[in-house]
């Protein structure tokens, strides 16, 4: 039981607002400890890890390019595009963006849209922008344009994690695949892949459904 | 062969311009500590696999304090936002090529590995086809767009900085959870949180135990930050002794059902900061958890549709 000390840090830690960085440094010294480690080979465990993971760092490498495309103008011209085209309401394009996430992860594509490429320098500046056409202002309020960038952000997750399970060589379907193995169960990746298909449609009614509410809100005060 | 080793040395020079570019960057307050954070992380990138255990575990120490004492922000590279709506108006619509350009290039580049025949494959890493096409994607389509829009040759670097700069020390928080999750694993937090939730619920019938595994995959994966590390414990705890044992339901449906219920966590949890949280630093978001919040009333009603969804589909009708 008391390897769960450090699950309780961070669940502790997290909610009181303390640096997350200190918290994971702390969750790991106890969990190792309860472990029966020595704080050195804790260190040294958590070292390797960080190590071995660097590959969810070197995401950060398309920062440059992104920061080069903005400095050129990227989101103001999503912003003009969107003051042009009077047909795409915040619903439109929310809508079209969750399904083109879905449909393209589904086919296994998942790294060619994100919060970094897509959802910063084009789709926040575009939903924001046509969201102060239909409220009818030149620019959305700051506390607006925040919900309206969070539920952006939202919309990409909710796109990619939903859809991604439908390819059949995805992390997690090959995860199952060797798990139900290992008990003595063989399916193939595309029985898993098909029960995927009805949570995906439930995905897209849902998340659409509250995309098409947070478009017909009034004008909010603030 | 290009690799993973590539595509680090590469991250490992963009971080390290980061620093040289922190440190001589006057507008900064912290640019010590600026510099001395994206400089362990080129060092981490540049030569990690040489500093040994212990020593990546010190990188790692210094790094976490110096971020969680406070970085700075850059001053160089913001362009105003004249010089920006300017040149908006000048390029239009070919502003959009090069955005475009980049998913188009991780796309030739992960399908012609993999399709592309020998020649290729030798030439890149067929597991890691698509980070380096991002890597080389990254690199072309930055060189291309400083020559199109006519800006400093520096300007991926400083522009770059200012993207990290407004992520701050979020952007060490997914690898350092990373490794955490993998201390967990080492000292067997997944066995006992999967026996203390095998243990104190009861499963006396079908539907019971369906709702134990699908609110059980989820809550685990908040406390764990990934659904792969939630789907082993629950699936040998619950799935598969239970559901498919005793109540004789179809094991493909039931883990699928049941990783998908996992990823409605991985929606509610600060722990997957790398969808949950560095979005909401890269988007200016004043509340770090906004994200979340945007997420939850979505997260929450598809868990119970997957509930649903598995107590009908996973388990053939008795005839």
């Amino acid at each position: 039981m008391l390897v769960l000390l450090g699950v309780l840090l961070v669940v502790v830690g997290f909610a009181v607002g303390l640096n997350p960085l200190l918290v994971v440094l702390a969750s790991a010294l106890a969990t190792g400890l309860a472990a029966g480690l020595s704080p050195l080979e804790v260190l040294a465990a958590f070292g390797k890890a960080f190590n071995e993971n660097r590959y969810v760092s070197a995401a950060w490498l398309i920062l440059p390019v992104i920061g080069v495309l903005e400095r050129s103008g990227l989101q103001e011209a999503a912003r003009g595009l969107i003051g042009r085209l009077r047909s795409v309401t915040f619903a439109r394009l929310m809508l079209s963006y969750l399904l083109f996430r879905q449909a393209t992860s589904a086919l296994g594509l998942t790294s060619i849209a994100g919060q970094t490429q897509t959802i910063r320098p084009i789709i926040a500046p575009m939903a924001e922008a046509a969201r102060a056409v239909e409220t009818g202002v030149a620019e959305v309020a700051p506390a607006e344009a925040q919900r309206v960038r969070a539920f952006a952000a939202a919309t990409d997750n909710i796109g990619l994690f939903f859809g991604e399970d439908i390819f059949l060589a995805i992390g997690s379907i090959l995860l199952m695949v060797g798990f139900l193995e290992q008990n003595g169960i063989t399916v193939e990746p595309l029985h898993l892949s098909v029960w995927a298909i009805p949570t995906a449609i439930a995905a897209f009614l849902v998340h659409g459904a509250r995309i098409l509410m947070f478009g017909r809100r009034e004008r909010p005060r603030s | 062969m290009i690799g993973l080793t590539q595509v680090y040395a590469l991250a490992g020079f963009v971080f390290a311009g980061f620093a040289v570019l922190s440190l001589r960057d006057p507008a900064n307050p912290r640019r010590v500590r600026n510099a001395l954070f994206w400089g362990l992380f080129a060092l981490s990138f540049l030569a990690g696999d040489r500093l040994g255990d212990l020593g990546n575990g010190v990188l790692v120490l210094i790094m976490a304090l110096a971020a969680a004492l406070g970085l700075g922000r850059s001053g160089t590279g913001t362009s105003d936002a004249e010089a920006r709506a300017a040149s908006a108006r000048a390029y239009g619509l070919r502003l959009f090529l090069p955005a475009l350009l980049i998913p188009l290039m991780v796309l030739a580049g992960s399908l012609g590995v993999r399709h592309g025949g020998p020649a290729l494959a030798a030439l890149v890493d067929p597991k890691q086809a698509t980070l380096v096409s991002l890597g080389i994607a990254a690199l072309v389509v930055a060189v291309l767009s400083v020559r199109l829009f006519r800006q400093p040759v520096l300007s991926p670097l400083t522009e770059g900085l200012r993207l990290a700069d407004t992520i701050g020390w979020m952007a060490l928080l997914p690898q350092m959870l990373a490794a955490l999750g993998a201390v967990f694993a080492l000292a067997g937090v997944g066995g006992v949180v999967g026996e203390t939730v095998t243990g104190v619920f009861p499963m006396d019938t079908r539907l019971a135990a369906v709702v134990v595994y699908c609110l059980g995959m989820a809550g685990f994966t908040v406390l764990m930050g990934n659904a792969f590390a939630a789907f082993p414990v629950m699936t040998a705890g619950v799935a598969l002794p239970v559901l498919v044992g005793r109540f004789g339901g179809d094991p493909a449906a039931v883990c699928a059902i049941g990783m998908l219920s996992g990823f409605c966590g991985t929606l509610l949890t600060p722990l997957a900061a790398n969808f949950n949280l560095a979005p909401a630093a890269l988007l200016d978001l004043d509340d770090r958890f906004a994200v979340i919040k945007a997420q939850a009333p979505t997260a929450l009603v598809l868990l119970a549709v997957n509930t649903v969804l598995m107590n009908v589909l996973a388990f053939p009708a008795h005839p």
